[in-house]
């Protein structure tokens, strides 16, 4: 009846606000989703790092609380950390590692942030690439340099330096030098530029690289091909480069037979491997910093040169050779218990690929349930939010567009940039590389969810709002039903951008499949990787054959079959 | 609000508010179109008021401020002798069937449920056999239809669908918007005769949308036509067509010859 009695048209009488104050109540209700949401990421992603603080509170006097030894994606740097680990555990000190972190600022940046306690650096790198100062000739003059300033900006201490250098060096094939007789870079520049270079970008950009050599040697290659670390032996070895940027000590130098031409006018800065100590363990475990100094000037630049070629060229186990180079030092005595388990050593290099999974499938396990959890975890996290958030444009359709440019802009920070950007005020490990990924994973699910509920059959809403359906009712009971199919398109779109980019957050040492992936490419591995990529490729196709499925059980059936009849015309 | 302008005729009053639609200088713009212009007429109750005119003559946003999908800028709206901007909107609209041109069926719900929806909306107890008595009323057997989706039945199944869901919970007014214009000619027929046995049969106060002056003359028992967002002539069709009162509604007569 639409006859109503006095009191019932007192309420009548606030009708007109009835329209507002449901939509805010509305805004409330999904503001509220959204803040749960974000909850739930930060409680689920603070799990790890409780689990990480809790071998600090095990033991009640600092000194056993755990030191966490962390490298670099290469081959000397992961080794140089094992040797740290297993020396600081001969000494009874307990140890946890972080393989692989990203590059410098990633791994300078945990270091300051107190998120891992010791990795190993080169003081060139000190100098260029954190203080950004001009390349000195002179190794003690950059020891000096870097030790004091490190200390007063940041309160990290440089242990004296392990005894080598691992400094830039160009190499050519045998054949090459022998054909052009080169011996050093002024022969080089005197070859002339018919040769193609091949270095890595990080080489082209900075000053004591490609552009310091130009100017010192007058040398100009034909054409400079950009190529990761990863590839640039391969890449000269088979003749597609004739020249390369490397590292004195690569082990790769002596598999491939290169000659590594001399820098005869001194011109690349000296690089004195040392370990780069992090504030808090100087302050709260004197004795680590003590143990670590034991390897201070202990290893000479063709040690260090063998010990790379025994990982990179034989294949041996970072673990083993380490072990073997302690005892060989006196370090630690026979026996080494002391031996890390390293999930990613290298396998014995006749064994077939399938054997080679077969033998890691309990770390694959491992990794593949930790890559689950990152994408789960972050996509649910993407999916409470972006999809009310899209249910929220709808209704205030002005601000729909600029929000969805924010969000789309947050798409195309590298991913790499953004899990860099995160360690100073997340740190490392799985909190930042959730927060990338739930942020990467907002583009596609808000764009597919504004745009399916705002053209979600016009008629069909408009008659439901005439026929009485609230604005919640709609948007439940029409709205959303009808553009389920699209939002779930987005969600697939999202979870597959989500498996991809977690095998990034190897590089911050949050796990995953990308740990055999990063591990492969340091140590030129391509079981390695492809142990890490085949089994990220796989859970890509599961993960959107699964969501397939869920998006055709969200599908209203008459949809279903039309869209089955549009898919086949 | 033009209360002086009522008129100071006690037994237009009388009628005035006896109405169970009134529209009293109702004014709405979109933008800088004028969609209507101090519009004012009546519905009487169980009468059915054919709105006609060309496109944009401000027929459809008058039968839309009626149950407050659109609020006009100024006037009045009266339901039952109530000011509709005091209604709830979301009751209001419970309480007045519509029937859009295209049907507007829910396309992932079947009939039943789409039929079903105003008694649900209203927490009747028995949707479901509500709707199944009102598709035997527009002629679909519910043991043949209920459990079709839109998709599968033809345009004229589904504008008799459309109607089945505004009669479902017994309004007493329905509002409808160009619901056969849509159609073939002969299921436009036969749709309209359908109305009409209805018509006969329910008595409910009914506003009719419509472009084509013969459904008008046919189908109801009053005819507005709208010119510009302005009432040209409110009259019953044998005083529309011997007595046209202005030049407009004569050339409408004319054109569709009558």
């Amino acid at each position: 009846m639409i006859m109503r009695g006095p009191r019932q048209r007192n309420r009548f009488r606030v009708a007109p606000r009835e329209g507002a104050g449901r939509a805010a109540r509305i805004l409330a209700r999904t503001s509220a989703t959204v803040s749960l949401a974000l909850v739930m990421v930060s409680a689920l992603a603070a799990r790890p790092a409780l689990a990480r603080a809790q071998p600090a509170a095990h033991g009640s006097d600092s000194a056993a609380r755990v030191v966490v030894v962390a490298s670099k994606p290469f081959a000397e740097s992961y080794l140089l950390a094992e040797m740290f680990a297993q020396l600081l555990r001969a000494h009874g000190i307990p140890v946890v590692q972080r393989r692989g972190l990203g590059a410098t600022e990633i791994a300078f940046a945990a270091l300051r942030a107190g998120e891992i306690d010791v990795y190993p650096e080169y003081t060139g790198t000190g100098l260029l690439a954190i203080l950004h100062e001009r390349p000195l000739a002179d190794p003690r003059a950059v020891f000096t340099r870097v030790e004091r300033e490190f200390q007063q900006r940041y309160g990290i201490r440089w242990l004296p330096p392990l005894g080598f250098q691992n400094n830039f060096a160009i190499a050519v094939r045998r054949e090459t030098a022998q054909r052009y007789h080169l011996h050093t870079l002024s022969d080089l520049a005197r070859a002339g530029s018919t040769l193609v270079a091949g270095f890595s970008p990080d080489f082209i950009g900075r000053a004591d690289g490609l552009p310091g050599l130009e100017r010192v040697y007058g040398w100009h290659p034909r054409t400079v091909q950009a190529l990761l670390p990863a590839v640039k032996y391969r890449a000269l070895a088979s003749g597609a480069v004739d020249v390369i940027d490397a590292y004195s000590t690569d082990g790769e130098l002596a598999r491939y037979h290169l000659v590594a031409l001399r820098d005869d006018r001194g011109f690349f800065p000296p690089y004195q491997a040392a370990a780069l100590v992090g504030e808090r363990l100087q302050r709260e475990n004197p004795r680590a910093v003590a143990v670590l100094t034991l390897l201070s000037d202990r290893l000479d630049d063709s040690t260090m040169r063998q010990l790379n070629e025994r990982v990179e060229v034989n294949g041996e186990s970072i673990a083993r050779v380490a072990a073997a180079e302690l005892q060989h030092l006196g370090l630690v005595s026979g026996g080494s218990p002391a031996a890390s388990h390293t999930a990613e050593a290298p396998g014995a290099p006749r064994e077939s690929f399938l054997a080679y999974l077969w033998d890691r499938r309990a770390t694959l396990a491992a990794l593949t349930e930790r890559h689950l959890l990152l994408v789960a975890v972050s996509l649910g996290a993407g999916i409470l939010t972006a999809v009310p958030l899209g249910m929220l444009l709808e209704w205030a359709r002005g601000s729909a567009s600029p929000v969805i440019r924010v969000v789309g802009l947050l798409q195309t920070i590298p991913s790499i940039a953004l899990l860099a950007f995160m360690i100073p005020l997340l740190g490392i490990g799985v909190v930042p590389a959730l927060v990338a990924l739930f942020l990467y994973s907002l583009f596609p699910i808000l764009q597919n969810s504004y745009v399916g509920v705002r053209d979600a059959s016009p008629d069909a809403v408009d008659a439901a709002h005439a026929l009485g359906m609230t604005t919640a009712q709609v948007l439940r009971l029409v709205r959303l039903p009808l553009a389920a199919p699209l939002i779930m398109a987005g969600i697939r779109t999202a979870a597959v951008i989500d498996v991809g980019t977690a095998t990034l957050a190897a590089f911050i040492g949050a796990g995953g499949l990308g740990q055999p992936i990063v591990s492969g490419l340091a140590l030129s591995d391509t079981r390695m990787i492809l142990s890490g990529a085949i089994p990220a490729a796989l859970l890509a196709l599961v993960v959107d054959a699964v969501l397939g499925g869920v998006e055709w059980l969200v599908t209203p059936a008459p949809l279903r079959a039309r869209r089955a009849s549009s898919a086949h015309s | 609000m033009s209360r002086a302008s009522q008129g100071d005729d006690t037994a237009d009053m009388k009628a005035a508010s006896a109405a169970a639609l009134r529209a009293e200088a109702v004014s709405k713009r979109f933008g800088v179109v004028v969609a209507l212009d101090e519009v004012s007429l009546a519905v009487a109750t169980s009468e059915c008021l054919a709105l006609v005119g060309a496109s944009g003559s401000g027929k459809t946003t008058l039968l839309r401020c009626f149950n407050r999908m659109v609020v006009p800028d100024g006037g009045r709206i009266e339901v039952n002798g109530i000011a509709a901007d005091e209604l709830n909107p979301i009751e209001l609209r419970r309480h007045m069937g519509y029937v859009p041109q295209d049907g507007g069926l829910l396309p992932h719900w079947r009939v039943r449920r789409n039929v079903a929806l105003v008694p649900m909306l209203r927490g009747q107890s028995t949707p479901a056999s509500m709707a199944d008595r009102a598709l035997e009323l527009v002629g679909l057997p519910a043991n043949t239809f209920a459990h079709r989706w839109p998709h599968e039945l033809s345009g004229g199944e589904r504008q008799r669908v459309a109607i089945a869901r505004a009669l479902a919970s017994n309004p007493e007014v329905v509002l409808l918007d160009e619901p056969f214009g849509a159609l073939d000619a002969i299921t436009r027929a036969e749709l309209q005769d359908a109305f009409r046995d209805l018509r006969a049969r329910l008595a409910i106060t009914t506003v009719l949308v419509t472009h084509d002056l013969h459904e008008a003359v046919s189908l109801a028992d009053r005819i507005a036509v709208l010119h510009h967002g302005r009432v040209e002539q409110v009259a019953t069709s044998d005083v529309l067509l011997s007595a046209p009162a202005t030049d407009y509604v004569r050339r409408l007569l004319e054109r569709a010859r009558i």
